[in-house]
C-alpha cells in the first residue's frame, strides 16, 4: 500500500513538474477549446487595420483576417461553434494583456520587431509599412528635418516613437521641446487638430487612415521619406506553436484563395473612409514569400 | 511569476538612468510649483469662506464645490483640451503655441488649482476650531477684522492643520502622476516608457514606487518636527478630512 | 464663444456615453463595497492586540497611501495575472487595484471613527457590567458608525471620481468613452465639459447628502 502511495506522489509530483515546465506550452489553444470562445484586442482609431465602427464595433483589415482564424479554430478544434469577444487595448496594454492571457491575439497594427519578440510571438507580416509624418498642408513640413523649434507627437510605445528619437538625434533636428508622448491616435489626433503640435509622427498606412477619418480631409497631408520599417503582424503569447501553425496556415490559405486580396480592397480600395491605398509590389510579394507550400 | 526575467541592471544603463532621473525631478517640479498656487490660493478661499462679508463667503465656497465635484483628470482635460479654444483665438494660440513647457505649465496650473480647493477646507476648518470668543476678544482690544485674522486666527489656525496640509502637499506630489495623460514625462510615466523599451516593468515600478515612498518618508518624518517645534501647548491637531 | 457648441453630438452618442457611465457605476460600486469590506477587515487588524499584526497592516495602509492610484493601477494591472496565474480581464484587474487601495483609506476613517469614542466610555459601560463585547456592541460601533458615514460617504465620492483614472489601461469607462467621441469627431469642448457637468452634479449632490448625515448624526 505504502509503494502504490509513493508511486502516486512520485507521479503527481513528476506531473506537476513537467506540467510547470511547459505550462506556457498552447495554452492559447486549450483555453478556446476550453471556452468556445477567442479573445481579439483591437484598437480604437487605427484606421483602417483595427478601428471602432461607426456602430461602435471593431472591425478592419486586421479584425477580419482574424475573424478567418477564429473560423480555422473552431474547424481545428471541431467546435459546434466559437464566439469572438472584444477587447480594446493601447500600445502601453498590449503587451501586458496578451502575456497575462486577457487577450488570445492582438489584430490590430502592431510591428513585429525583435525586441518584442522576447517576450511575446507574431504571425507572419501581413502588411507593411514605415513611420511617416501627418502634417496640415499649410504647415510647409515635407520631411522630419522641416521640425526644427516645430512640435512633434508620438503615440509612447510604438516603433514611430523610437525611429523619430532616433532620426531627431542622429540629424541633430531641434524639434521644440521633447516628443510629446500621448496614449494612442485619437489623443495624437487631438493635439493636431488644436493645433498643439505640428507633426504627428506614425505609419503612414495609419496616418493615411487618420486622414480618411478626419472630419476634413483635406487639411491633411501625409509626408516624408519612410524612415523606419514596420511590418506588421498579429501578437500571440509565445510558446504557442499549435495556435501560430494555425494562425500562419490560415494566412496562406487566404492568401492561395485569393481571399486576402479581396480583404484587403474591401478596406483599402478605397475602403470605408476612402482611404485609397491600392496594394502595393512589396506587399503582394511578401504575400507570395509567406505562402508556404504544404 | 517564476517565469519572469529580473533585469536589474538595465536601470543603471542610459538612457533609463536619465530617463528615472528626470522624471523625477519633474515630479518634484510640479508638486512644489503646483504647491505655490495652491498654499496662498487656498489659504485665501479658506479666510473668504470665514469672512463676514457674504459675497465671499459665497465665492469661496463656490469655488471649493467646483473643483473637489470633478474628477482631476477631467479637470486637466479641461485645461488642456477646452480652455484654450474658449479664450480668444490670440490667446488660446499663444498658450497652446508660445508658451513654454506648455504641458508641464498646464498641469501645474491644473493641479495647484485643485489643490487650492482643499487647503481652502483646511484653512476654513483651521479657523473654524479656533472658539469665536479669541475673535472677539480681538475686536474688543481693538484690533480691526485684518488685524485679527493677521495677529489671532491664522497664527493658530496654520498650526493646528499641519498634519491635514501635508497630507495635501503629499496628495499634490501623488497626483502630479496625472501630468502623464497629457504627455509630461514625470516619474510614473518614465516607468511606462521604460517598461515599453526594456519590458522589465517590475523593476521600473518598482523604482518609482521606492521613489515615491521615499519622498512620502521624508516628508512626514520633517513635517513632524516642524509640528512638534510649532505646537500650542494644551491643544490638539484639527483639520477636516 | 459657445455659438459653435454642437450639443448634438452629445445625442447622438447618447448610449455609447451611457455604457461607458455604466461601467463607471459599476466599478464604483464593486469597489465600494470590496474596499469597506477589506476597510473594516484592516481596521480590526490594526487594532488588535496582537502588536506584529497590527503592525504590517500599518505597514501596508501606509505603503498604499504613499503611491500615485495611476501607479497602483499599472502595477496590478501588470501583476494581478501573473499573481492569479490565469487570465483576468483588465477590468478585474483595475477593480482589485481600486479595492486594495481604497480599503487602505476606508480603514484609516473606520479606525478614527472607533478610536474618536472616548476611552471613558468604554471604562463607564464595562464599569456598569457589561462585557467586553456587549459595550463594543451597544456602546462604541453605535458612536464610531455616526462619526464615520459621512466620512465613508465622502471617501466614496472621491472613489468615483477616482475611476475616472482607468483612463490609462483603455478601460472604457465614461471619461474614456467620451474621449473617443471627443476625438474621432474632433469635438473636445462638447465631450469634456458634459463630463465635467455630470460629474459635479453627481459628486456635488452626493456631498451635501453627506454634509446632511453629518449635520444629523454628529455627536
Amino acid at each position: 500500500m505504502k509503494r502504490i502511495l509513493g508511486t502516486v506522489v512520485a507521479v503527481t509530483v513528476l506531473a506537476a513538474l513537467s506540467g510547470a515546465a511547459t505550462a506556457q506550452d498552447g495554452l492559447v489553444m486549450k483555453r478556446i477549446a476550453e471556452t468556445k470562445t477567442i479573445t481579439i484586442g483591437h484598437r480604437d482609431a487605427s484606421v483602417p487595420l483595427s478601428y471602432l465602427g461607426p456602430d461602435g464595433k471593431a472591425q478592419g483589415y486586421s479584425i477580419d483576417i482574424c475573424l478567418k482564424i477564429a473560423d480555422a479554430a473552431k474547424e481545428e478544434l471541431k467546435l459546434d461553434k466559437i464566439e469572438v469577444k472584444f477587447v480594446p487595448l493601447t500600445p502601453q496594454t498590449r503587451i501586458p494583456l496578451l502575456t497575462a492571457g486577457t487577450v488570445d491575439i492582438i489584430c490590430e497594427s502592431s510591428t513585429h520587431t525583435l525586441g518584442r519578440l522576447r517576450q511575446i510571438s507574431f504571425l507572419n507580416t501581413t502588411f507593411l509599412t514605415g513611420s511617416k509624418l501627418l502634417v496640415r498642408k499649410t504647415s510647409g513640413i515635407k520631411k522630419i528635418e522641416d521640425m526644427t523649434d516645430k512640435v512633434l507627437v508620438a503615440v509612447l510605445g510604438t516603433t514611430n516613437e523610437k525611429a523619430a528619437q532616433v532620426e531627431i538625434d542622429t540629424k541633430k533636428i531641434k524639434i521644440k521641446g521633447e516628443i510629446v508622448k500621448v496614449k494612442d491616435h485619437s489623443q495624437a489626433m487631438l493635439n493636431l487638430e488644436q493645433e498643439r503640435a505640428d507633426a504627428y509622427v506614425s505609419d503612414d498606412v495609419v496616418l493615411y487612415g487618420l486622414k480618411s477619418a478626419s472630419k476634413n480631409p483635406d487639411e491633411w497631408e501625409v509626408v516624408g521619406p519612410y524612415f523606419s520599417y514596420d511590418p506588421y503582424g498579429m501578437m500571440i503569447p509565445r510558446n504557442n506553436d499549435d495556435f501560430r501553425l494555425l494562425g500562419n496556415k490560415t494566412i496562406t490559405r487566404l492568401i492561395q484563395s485569393g481571399e486576402m486580396e479581396a480583404i484587403y480592397k474591401k478596406w483599402f480600395e478605397p475602403g470605408p473612409t476612402k482611404i485609397n491605398y491600392p496594394l502595393s509590389d512589396r506587399l503582394k510579394e511578401n504575400f507570395q514569400l509567406i505562402a508556404l507550400p504544404d | 511569476m517564476g517565469s519572469y526575467n529580473w533585469n536589474w541592471p538595465i536601470l543603471l544603463k542610459e538612457p533609463y538612468f536619465g530617463w528615472i532621473v528626470s522624471g523625477f525631478g519633474k515630479t518634484i517640479l510640479i508638486a512644489v510649483f503646483a504647491w505655490a498656487i495652491a498654499f496662498p490660493l487656498g489659504s485665501a478661499i479658506g479666510i473668504a469662506r470665514t469672512a463676514d462679508n457674504r459675497a465671499l463667503r459665497l465665492a469661496g465656497t463656490v469655488y471649493v464645490d467646483i473643483f473637489r465635484n470633478i474628477p482631476l483628470l477631467v479637470q486637466m482635460f479641461l485645461w488642456y483640451f477646452v480652455v484654450p479654444e474658449l479664450l480668444p483665438a490670440d490667446w488660446g494660440r499663444w498658450v497652446k503655441r508660445d508658451m513654454p513647457y506648455p504641458q508641464f505649465i498646464t498641469a501645474v496650473a491644473c493641479l495647484g488649482l485643485y489643490t487650492a480647493s482643499r487647503v481652502g477646507e483646511q484653512v476654513r476648518s483651521g479657523i473654524e476650531a479656533i472658539p469665536r470668543g479669541q475673535r472677539d476678544a480681538g475686536l474688543a482690544m481693538g484690533l480691526t477684522p485684518t488685524q485679527v485674522y493677521r495677529y489671532v486666527l491664522i497664527p493658530v489656525a496654520y498650526r493646528t492643520i499641519i498634519p491635514p496640509l501635508t497630507s495635501d502637499f503629499l496628495g499634490v506630489f501623488k497626483n502630479s502622476s496625472l501630468a502623464l495623460t497629457i504627455g509630461v514625462l514625470e516619474l510614473t510615466s518614465q516607468a511606462r516608457q521604460i517598461e515599453e523599451y526594456t519590458f522589465a516593468a517590475f523593476e521600473a515600478f518598482t523604482v518609482a514606487t521606492v521613489l515615491y515612498c521615499l519622498v512620502t518618508g521624508l516628508v512626514i518624518v520633517i513635517m513632524r518636527i516642524v509640528e512638534s517645534r510649532t505646537r500650542i501647548a494644551g491643544t490638539i491637531a484639527v483639520g477636516a478630512q | 464663444m459657445f455659438g459653435s457648441f454642437d450639443f448634438g453630438i452629445l445625442l447622438a452618442n447618447a448610449p455609447f456615453l451611457w455604457n461607458g457611465m455604466l461601467l463607471t457605476l459599476q466599478l464604483t460600486a464593486l469597489a465600494v463595497t470590496g474596499g469597506l469590506l477589506l476597510g473594516v477587515v484592516l481596521a480590526v487588524l490594526r487594532l488588535s492586540p496582537i502588536k506584529p499584526l497590527a503592525w504590517v497592516v500599518e505597514a501596508y495602509v501606509n505603503f498604499l497611501r504613499s503611491m500615485p492610484l495611476i501607479l497602483v493601477i499599472f502595477w496590478f494591472y501588470t501583476l494581478v495575472p501573473k499573481l492569479i496565474g490565469r487570465p483576468v480581464s483588465g477590468f478585474y484587474s483595475v477593480l482589485i487595484a481600486f479595492v486594495m487601495f481604497e480599503a487602505a483609506y476606508y480603514s484609516e476613517i473606520i479606525r478614527a471613527g472607533i478610536s474618536s469614542v472616548r476611552r471613558g466610555q468604554i471604562s463607564a459601560a464595562m464599569a456598569l457590567g457589561l462585557t467586553k463585547m456587549q459595550s463594543m456592541r451597544y456602546v462604541i460601533l453605535p458612536q464610531a458608525v455616526r462619526n464615520m458615514v459621512p466620512v465613508l460617504l465622502t471617501q466614496s465620492i472621491v472613489m468615483l471620481q477616482d475611476t475616472s483614472l482607468v483612463y490609462v489601461v483603455g478601460l472604457r469607462d465614461f471619461l474614456t468613452s467620451a474621449d473617443i467621441v471627443a476625438s474621432r469627431d474632433n469635438r473636445p469642448t462638447e465631450l469634456y465639459m458634459f463630463v465635467a457637468i455630470v460629474f459635479l452634479v453627481i459628486c456635488f449632490s452626493a456631498s451635501r447628502l453627506a454634509n446632511q448625515l453629518r449635520r444629523r448624526y454628529s455627536l
